[in-house]
């Protein structure tokens, strides 16, 4: 007797819904093993995960703060992996956007700049973005480079850079040396949505966004383009559509989407510019991208349930100690398990038993 | 079962191969229903049927590559498991498959090297694969390297490594399906000679004439079932075909009074660079294709003909626009969605991967080709309801048959899949239709429904190029035949003056005696 893998005729659409929730199911399953021999009691631990933080109001909307960046982000991503164009340095992208915008909030301060500030803010920081991300992408279509190293290569060069600027020429005069840019002016603060609350803006212009993907992915040209050139490229070529210009297209919105999540981070629960804006929101939104099926609304579910385990992650550091870097590996187990189990799309698990008769040999 | 066996050893004549009841299943598939062969010594040994059929899973069970669910292989009266074609090459089966597996970069030798399982070394291994190739008539230089090679001289390689291993059955399949027809004759030779030595040869073609030519008898399959076993010289083309199809085939029928009206589509001194290594380079080919004109393009595979038809759809522009001129507008320079606009239509060799997304829906794969000049897209938006309805009349008109109303690409049979393909393009009423092997690896129900469809289309005015290896559908279709050879075109002979002969030596590369070649032109 022996498992096989077998190829479906036709891609099954029931597992294409299950299969993140079979991946969730054994993530969890490896995490109550590590907790146990972390010598933590699991039961506790997945409750201070996962239930925890869905207890009270000011978590919940610190999981929408949270899932913010992540949602834009991996729509963006998402564009990419559709077209076979592998961005992986949204991280990079976030933080020059977040960079570009902080410029027009730093020259402004103090200055009786009206409300045109913010908007030219998340302009800016969607152009530096789309720019910083067409770097690999030229160097792809033009030279052939690998897009996936050049792209994450690119994520460091942004990263000290943003070290220097808020250690250097933007560091705020009266911040006892922190590495750091003084408090945004109110003009360049993104509103919140609730007074003294922490759901702000954002999280409006990351539901648009993913309605904007839904409607262009599934109803527009373009989104068919996109999603051919990335299921079957010489049937693409034939169809007319030119792999190279999507590369292009798909990186610039990608990095676009990601610079604007960087300015409206900093902007936003941040308020000012420094190191570690990011906990890491590039790189986990691929696997909030990959979570949510490569589909906008299945990127809005992901996105939230990471968010749930960035929070989560911090209530079980207070109350048991467990070590931040646990919701890391989490993440990780879980893009493992996701991209294992897409496997079932296409496949299926089977026994087989060898006929008999055959097996026994020469007669 | 132990009587039986003894039974067949004690009967004096024993087959030299035998299968009893051999039977492969893929899941709920049957492919190979209970299958009954025997093979003897000294026979040329046809296996027919359509594609389909179950031809190749029986002889890959013979040749050890998958093992059969049930049933048993006897060889030399002798019960037998194969633990994969090492084995049955140990035991004397050799097989040359219909693609072949050669490293284009190595030698001859190299090549041959790498495929045979003994210790001797290379300097003797060479000595013997020139003995053996002057022996039988297949002249090979072990030293040049394989990409130089043409298509018969490559199955010549992959015949010697078959026969260096001194088979005392050699399965070849469709081995004539890529020869001109003089490379086929030679191949005959080969074969009548290994006959002559006592050796079986099993025979995989769906080409009746050469069958009943060159074989002693026939094992006929259809839907993965024996259907009859025969002495082919004793039964007509028709009745082969019958028994292959199980029914009669629809007689291709042109229309009467086809009038050619104005050129549609025109080449001019058109030459290309390949676009990959070894490639072929396609040089000063020039001809005019008229509205209610069926071009018909004979040739071994890898002479252009894929690097013509990426020219002419524009998957590869050409720097001078007058190059290719599609409905009098010069377009050379043009993206195949703007050839379309004129009024293109292209359906590519390759179904899917290729003509088709595989795992998209047909109505996806019908925006494909249609987006450009449809109605299928509004302002960037697509017209779901527009993509679906060619489905169904692709489906209606060119009887595509599936398990629901918009499935998947690939889960449909290559014969469906093609009618579906083919009528997506026809749908859009093109004036120029350029299609490259038509009905290749197709059923012969849906090879006669496509052939009808491109007179009809002709019919109705539009200029239609056919690419095809298969010079029976070229004649049967085609108004004019032009050859191609090392990426030239010959000059188009008109279809009632082109024999076989004349094709087969314009395939093989030889021009046609000058007084023919005139006679031609004038044709």
């Amino acid at each position: 007797m022996q498992l096989v893998l077998e190829k479906r005729a036709e891609r099954s659409g029931t597992i294409a819904l299950v299969s993140p929730l079979i991946a969730i199911g054994l993530t969890i399953l490896t995490m109550v093993i590590l907790f146990a021999i972390l010598g933590k009691n699991p039961l506790l631990a997945l409750h201070a995960y996962f239930i925890a933080p869905l207890t009270d109001g000011y978590s919940l909307q610190e999981i929408a703060v949270k899932a913010t960046p992540l949602v834009m982000i991996a729509i963006g991503l998402s564009l990419c992996y559709l077209a076979n164009a592998w961005n992986i340095g949204a991280e990079g992208q976030f933080l020059i956007g977040a960079v570009a915008g902080s410029w027009i909030a730093v020259r402004t301060q103090g200055t009786d700049a009206g409300a045109w500030v913010l908007p030219a803010m998340l302009v800016l920081a969607a152009a530096a973005g789309a720019l910083y991300a067409l770097i690999p992408a030229i160097c792809k279509v033009k030279f052939g480079a690998s897009e996936i190293l050049t792209s994450l290569m690119l994520v460091y060069v942004a990263d000290l850079f943003l070290d220097y600027l808020v250690r250097g020429p933007w560091r705020d005069p009266h911040g006892f040396n922190f590495p750091t840019t003084a408090e945004f002016d109110p003009v360049a603060t993104v509103p919140l949505l609730i007074e003294g609350g922490r759901l702000h803006l954002g999280s409006i212009i990351a539901l648009l966004v993913v309605a904007a993907a839904a409607i262009l992915l599934a109803r527009t040209i373009k989104g068919f383009e996109i999603r051919v050139v990335g299921a079957a490229p010489r049937a693409a070529r034939f169809g007319g559509f030119n792999a190279n210009q999507l590369v292009i297209l798909t990186f610039a919105v990608s990095g676009a989407l990601a610079g604007l999540a960087g300015v409206i981070e900093v902007a936003g629960p941040v308020g000012h510019l420094q190191p570690g804006i990011s906990p890491g929101y590039g790189f986990t939104a691929i696997i909030v991208a990959f979570l949510g099926r490569l589909n906008p609304l299945g990127i809005l579910i992901a996105g939230l349930f990471l968010a749930l385990t960035f929070i989560g992650g911090e209530q079980a550091q207070i109350a048991m100690k467990i070590p931040l870097d646990v919701t890391k590996v989490f993440q990780g187990i879980l893009l493992f398990y996701v991209l294992a189990c897409d496997s079932l799309i296409l496949y299926r698990f089977k026994l087989v038993f060898p006929n008999r008769q055959v097996t026994r040999g020469a007669g | 079962m132990l009587d039986s066996t003894i039974d067949s050893l004690n009967s004096g004549e024993s087959p030299l191969l035998r299968t009893i009841g051999l039977t492969k299943r893929y899941g709920d598939f049957l492919a190979n229903d209970s299958i009954d062969i025997d093979i003897r010594s000294g026979e040329i040994h046809a296996l027919l049927g359509e594609n389909g059929a179950g031809k190749s899973t029986l002889v890959k069970a013979i040749y050890g590559l998958i093992q059969p669910s049930a049933g048993e292989i006897r060889w030399r009266g002798e019960r037998i498991t194969l633990s994969g074609p090492s084995d049955a090459r140990r035991r004397g089966i050799g097989m040359v498959f219909q693609h072949f597996s050669l490293f284009d970069n190595l030698t001859v030798a190299e090549n041959v090297a790498l495929g045979l399982d003994g210790k001797e070394s290379f300097k003797d291994m060479s000595a013997r694969l020139e003995r053996v190739s002057k022996t039988y008539g297949l002249p090979l230089d072990p030293r040049r390297e394989v990409w130089q090679l043409s298509v018969g001289e490559r199955q010549r390689i992959e015949i010697v490594r078959a026969l260096m291993q001194e088979p005392k059955f050699l399965i070849l399949d469709e081995p004539t399906a890529v020869l001109t027809p003089q490379e086929a004759d030679q191949l005959f030779v080969v074969l009548e000679r290994l006959k002559a030595e006592g050796r079986a040869v099993l025979y995989i073609s769906h080409k009746l004439e050469e069958v009943k030519r060159l074989c002693d008898t026939a094992t006929i399959l259809r839907g993965g079932r024996k259907v009859a076993t025969c002495n082919p010289g004793l039964e007509t083309a028709a009745s082969l075909a019958r028994m292959m199809v199980g029914g009669e085939i629809k007689e291709v029928k042109a229309a009467s009074g086809r009038k050619t009206t104005v050129p549609r589509l025109v080449v001019n001194d058109l030459s290309l660079a390949p676009g990959e290594a070894h490639g072929v380079r396609l040089e000063h080919i020039s001809f005019e294709l008229k509205g209610g004109e069926i071009l018909g393009i004979a040739g071994v595979a890898g002479n252009g003909q894929d690097e013509l038809f990426a020219a002419l759809s524009g998957e590869r522009l050409s720097k001078d626009p007058g190059t290719v001129v599609i409905e009098g507008i010069a377009a050379g320079h043009l993206s195949i969605t703007q050839r379309r606009k004129l009024g293109a239509a292209f359906v590519p060799e390759e179904r899917l991967g290729h003509g088709t997304a595989p795992r998209m829906k047909l109505s996806e794969n019908a925006l494909l080709t249609g987006h450009a000049a449809s109605g299928m897209v509004h302002r960037g938006f697509i017209n779901a309801a527009a993509t679906l309805d060619t489905v169904d009349r692709a489906t209606e008109t060119f009887d595509v048959r599936k398990a629901k109303r918009d499935p998947e690409a690939a889960s449909l049979s290559g014969g469906n899949l093609q009618k579906f393909i083919v009528g997506r393009e026809i749908l859009r009423n093109p004036a120029v239709l350029v299609v490259n092997q038509p009905t290749w690896g197709v059923d012969a129900g849906a090879a006669a429904v496509i052939r009808q469809a491109l007179l009809d289309l002709a019919a109705a005015g539009a200029a239609v190029l056919v690419t095809s290896q298969d010079l029976d559908e070229l004649t049967e279709i085609a108004d004019r035949i032009a050859v191609m050879f090392h990426g030239k075109l010959s000059a188009p002979l008109a279809t009632s003056e082109a024999t076989r002969e004349r094709l087969g030596l314009l395939m093989g590369g030889s021009s046609l005696e000058p007084k023919e070649a005139a006679h031609a032109v004038g044709a």
